[in-house]
């Protein structure tokens, strides 16, 4: 059990190479190898769930491995209450889209495995640093798969959305950089002792002010472009749309996570102070996203499209639950993350299940498929209220404990805010209403198939968790809130600490 | 009875790696006259193995002979671990060079034992720089090193954009070395002297206050400038990287480049050290100006050539940011970068120059469209090396920027490194354009072929093994690095 973590971090780039040496015919052979190498991963990371200490807030499973050693760079992972879900929720939710992929990836079956694999071990290795170095490796290397997913198997404007998504995307993490170096020679010279290693970094007060508001505004930009909060939201509704199935649920369901899990393992406990002065500015960016990203997601002619801007909207409430800094804010804001990768998730999933039927994803083209095609709708109507926050489904429990947290700190955010979850039930039922009911106006759709065994079994586990985080959430909530309290513990002090401590520089 | 005849003692020690290089070179030379005459793969060959035999000279110099530091022929030449890392890189550069050129220059029909004669004298002065330890022997290795690029540039002699790039290499390069050797004699006047160490002792004694010994090293600099390719001397390199044999430019984007920095490093470092004179914000403007002239204009490129030509200057501006931040750290990790460059730019060009299409170079954006689906171990190589020139993770090219940005801002030069950075994020468009090419678009017109090599194949693993392996694991040689620069520094 001592490599657990390695081990499902690069389970799947063992897989990958295995897959690279299945000869290129063999192409039922290469989607079960896929498949079986996706889900051997997710039963491997079982044990970080099952054998999780629930009453520590420490990191857990934890390795470290010098790396370059000139450089303090170790090979440092771990998990605790705020990772481990998003662990698991990468891969519980490869398998699923592995099976997605089964025919709507026509061309290059191999490496689209290939890429997928690699992807996986990007994303999880993200989730498990705990050094700086191994954390921006894999940070920026996951980009790559994600391009090519987009650039290869996208639509027809894929190039575009693709390059878009890596220029943006680049940008933002490669301030970052800069800011990593300057936090990690600002920490060396302090204590002579250089060092990328996150627990020990998040020790170290950065006086308060100018030089810590802009090392904030560094990592925050890189966090925001990822989420991705208004005004930096340009290129996801391009990068959803074109993106193959597979690439849209895994960029909704993983990599925006990526986002708000920064602001929350990065900016929060490193820089504080900049962190709680600037909250106004993220809540002020979060609620126009909220709303903004419902308006436009109302009038979008395009389901797709409709899911992608929905996610600008979501995502608003995650990066207000974050920055509330209250107990229920923050628990709210990573079980919405859960919830969101597994909502959108799915909706996307059965977007491109509809697709692939007619090929089509404006709602015009459609209209009552809950005559045709009943188990598909009822499903379908099942995850649109996940998302728009039904109570007894995942979604409420988030966005209300969110909402909770957010009315403590900021009265005014809490109710802009609450007006998203109406908004959201106006663009999710409209659309549903459109797409599902009344009569069928389109003879194409009158000879739909219904669900396959397959699509069953791609959207049975995800509606499972999707009841059981709403009617249950206690099993997923136990997890986090030994590490939520000991981050606030320690966010409040060390800002308390760094005001103490004020720059030369600092503001009045 | 006549006195004995004292012969001074020249011990051969600080030229061994140099030796090894120039007999090998020699051989070639004989072996070129007696037959077979119509196939010179033997020169090849032998060529490479004298790489091969000097780079394990060097490696066994810096491990076993105990981080040598050894001087010869009074003064004049230096074997210091920073020469020796410079005789990697180049030992590897040449290398490179040599496998790619072997079938490239049958198939253009241009095979001759010249080519790898001057190959290797090219490559004898490029060390020769590296060790200098005298203005006037950085001048002779820089000529060494020029007369024969300028030969191979124009190699293929029945092109006419060859003739081009060989005449304005060498315009340009004369014109070049006129700047050097003037700032060299001022210097000399300034301090009496052309070793590095007695200019040290003068600039310290007082010389530095000298107006001439400034302008001495300003025109130094633009001798320099012209040989790393810096803005604003870079206008030669588009030109001379297009119509060079494509292997050619490999060695001059990468050894020479080397070279050039190796003796302005050493420049920079032991003679001009106590100068109350600051280089450092020239420089800074240097950087900054080479980095975003290079990428910018990269941008606007649909021949690869000069693609890479305006990358390769912008790659100047990055090493002159590890320049201007100085230290152990930041001179270090110029001399990580210049390796890693090595590997990843012989890497893409070698790539380039084994693809053939309708019986030209493939060298243009189109010839590469849909590349993945015919050649995918090619695509996924050339793929390699793009992202190790953008600087993405696990490979080498992230790396080196993060040792150079990280010199920057330990310095303080934050500003720079967030022009560095930013200008990393627009090469990232033009890098990653030659891959949409290769795996999101569909072939058209006539196919591109990859032509058989297996020396060129044996280039493309070794730069591949370079790209990967220092880029997971940078410690031992960043290491040595570092402790190459730090002698000097003392």
């Amino acid at each position: 059990m001592a490599y657990l973590l390695s081990l499902v971090t690069f389970l799947p780039t063992i897989g990958a190479v295995l897959v690279l040496l299945l000869p290129r015919r063999q192409e039922a052979a290469t989607k079960l190898a896929t498949v079986a190498i996706t889900v051997a991963t997710f039963v491997v990371s079982l044990p970080l769930y099952f054998r999780f200490d629930r009453a520590s807030a420490d990191y857990q499973f934890v390795e470290v491995k010098s790396w370059i050693p000139s450089l303090g760079v170790s090979y440092h992972v771990g998990v605790d209450g705020i990772s481990v879900l998003l662990v698991l929720l990468t891969t519980f939710l490869m398998p699923l889209v592995i099976l997605s992929s089964w025919h709507s990836v026509e061309s290059r079956w191999k490496e689209f495995a290939i890429t997928m694999l690699l992807l996986e071990t990007g994303m999880i290795g993200v989730f498990v640093a705990l050094d700086l170095f191994l954390f921006y490796v894999f940070w920026e290397a996951m980009l790559i798969p994600m391009y090519l997913i987009i650039g290869i198997w996208g639509g027809p404007n894929r190039v575009y959305a693709a390059v878009k998504f890596i220029i943006y995307t680049l940008t933002g993490s490669l301030l970052m950089l800069v800011a990593i170096l300057f936090v990690y020679f600002q920490h060396g010279t302090a204590t002579n002792t250089y060092t990328f290693d996150l627990p020990v970094l998040v020790r170290f007060v950065i006086p308060a002010g100018f030089t810590q508001d802009l090392l904030f505004f560094a990592f925050a930009l890189a966090f925001a472009i990822k989420v991705p909060m208004f005004p930096f939201h340009t290129w996801l509704p391009d990068a959803h749309v074109e993106a193959p199935t597979a690439g849209s649920v895994i960029l909704a369901g993983v990599l925006l996570k990526m986002g708000t899990y920064g602001f929350l393992r990065f900016c929060l406990p490193l820089f504080p102070q900049a962190s709680l002065h600037w909250a106004p500015l993220l809540f002020t960016l979060a609620v126009i996203g909220i709303i903004y990203g419902a308006w436009v997601s109302t009038v979008q002619p395009d389901i797709k499209k409709l899911v992608a801007y929905s996610s600008v909207s979501h995502l608003g409430f995650v990066v207000l639950g974050l920055f509330t800094l209250t107990m229920q804010g923050l628990v709210g804001g990573i079980i919405q993350m859960v919830n969101h990768g597994l909502s959108t998730g799915a909706l996307f999933l059965m977007v491109g299940m509809i697709y692939e039927r007619r090929h089509t994803r404006l709602i015009a083209d459609f209209g009552g498929l809950w005559k045709v095609i009943p188990a598909f709708s009822v499903l379908f109507l099942i995850v649109c209220l996940s998302s728009l926050g039904l109570p007894g489904l995942n979604g409420f429990v988030g966005e209300f404990l969110i909402l909770v947290g957010t009315f403590q700190v900021h009265r005014l955010a809490a109710v802009f805010a609450t007006t998203g979850i109406i908004f959201a039930a106006v663009y999710l039922l409209w659309m549903y209403q459109r797409v599902c009911f009344g009569e069928v106006t389109n003879e194409a759709n009158r000879r739909l198939s219904d669900l396959s065994a397959r699509e069953w079994a791609v959207l049975l586990p995800v509606l499972l968790f999707i009841v059981w985080i709403g009617v249950y959430p206690t099993t997923f909530t136990t997890m986090t809130e030994p590490s939520v309290q000991a981050l606030i513990t320690q966010v409040q002090s060390k800002a308390q600490a760094a005001s103490a401590m004020l720059a030369p520089d600092a503001r009045p | 009875m006549n006195p004995p005849l004292v012969l001074p003692s020249i011990g051969l020690r600080p030229i061994l790696p140099l030796l090894v290089m120039a007999a090998t070179a020699a051989l070639v030379l004989l072996l070129d006259l007696v037959p077979p005459r119509e196939r010179k793969d033997h020169l090849g060959f032998v060529s490479a193995l004298g790489v091969v035999a000097t780079l394990i000279v060097t490696y066994w110099m810096i491990f076993s002979a105990g981080g040598a530091d050894l001087r010869g022929f009074h003064g004049m030449v230096v074997l210091d671990t920073f020469a020796l890392f410079f005789n990697i890189i180049i030992g590897y550069a040449t290398g490179l060079v040599l496998l790619l050129s072997m079938d490239y220059i049958r198939r253009e029909g241009m095979e001759s034992g010249e080519f790898y004669i001057l190959l290797l004298l090219s490559a004898i002065g490029m060390m020769l720089m590296a060790s200098a330890g005298d203005l006037i022997i950085v001048f002779l290795g820089l000529e060494t090193m020029s007369i024969a690029l300028y030969v191979l540039a124009g190699f293929f002699r029945t092109r006419i954009e060859a003739g081009e790039a060989s005449m304005k290499y060498f315009l340009i390069g004369a014109f070049s070395s006129g700047f050097f050797l003037y700032g060299i004699a001022l210097i000399f006047g300034a301090t009496g002297t052309t070793n590095l160490d007695r200019i040290a002792n003068a600039v310290t004694a007082g010389a530095g206050r000298d107006p001439m010994l400034i302008i001495g090293l300003g025109l130094l600099l633009v001798g320099f400038g012209f040989k790393i390719s810096s803005v604003p001397f870079h206008m030669w390199a588009p030109d001379v990287y297009e119509g060079a044999p494509t292997s050619v430019t490999a060695f001059i984007a990468t050894g020479s480049k080397a070279a050039a920095f190796a003796a302005l490093l050493r420049v920079l470092l032991t003679a001009v050290r106590g100068a109350p004179i600051d280089s450092t914000m020239l420089l800074w403007v240097l950087a900054a100006v080479s980095m975003t002239l290079g990428n910018v204009v990269a941008l606007a490129q649909q021949n690869l050539k000069r693609m890479l030509a305006y990358s390769s200057i912008a790659h100047v501006g990055y090493m002159l940011v590890g320049v201007v931040a100085g230290g152990a750290l930041g001179n270090g990790s110029v001399l990580f970068y210049l390796l890693v460059y090595t590997f990843t730019t012989a890497g893409a060009f070698g790539a380039i120059l084994l693809l053939e299409r309708s019986g030209q170079e493939a060298v243009k954006l189109e010839d590469f469209g849909g590349l993945a689906a015919r050649h995918p171990l090619l695509a996924v190589a050339l793929s390699i090396f793009l992202l190790s020139l953008t600087g993405i993770p696990p490979f080498a090219g992230f790396v080196g920027k993060f040792y150079l940005f990280g010199a920057a801002v330990k310095s303080g030069y934050v500003w720079l490194a967030v022009i560095g950075v930013l200008n990393s994020a627009a090469a990232a468009y033009y890098y990653l354009r030659l891959i949409v090419f290769m795996y999101m678009r569909e072939p058209e017109g006539a196919p591109t072929v990859l032509a058989p090599s297996l020396s060129g194949a044996l280039a493309l693993v070794v730069a591949l093994w370079g790209v990967v392996q220092l880029g997971v694991a940078p410690g031992p040689l960043f290491d040595l690095a570092q402790a190459a620069v730090i002698p000097l520094l003392r």
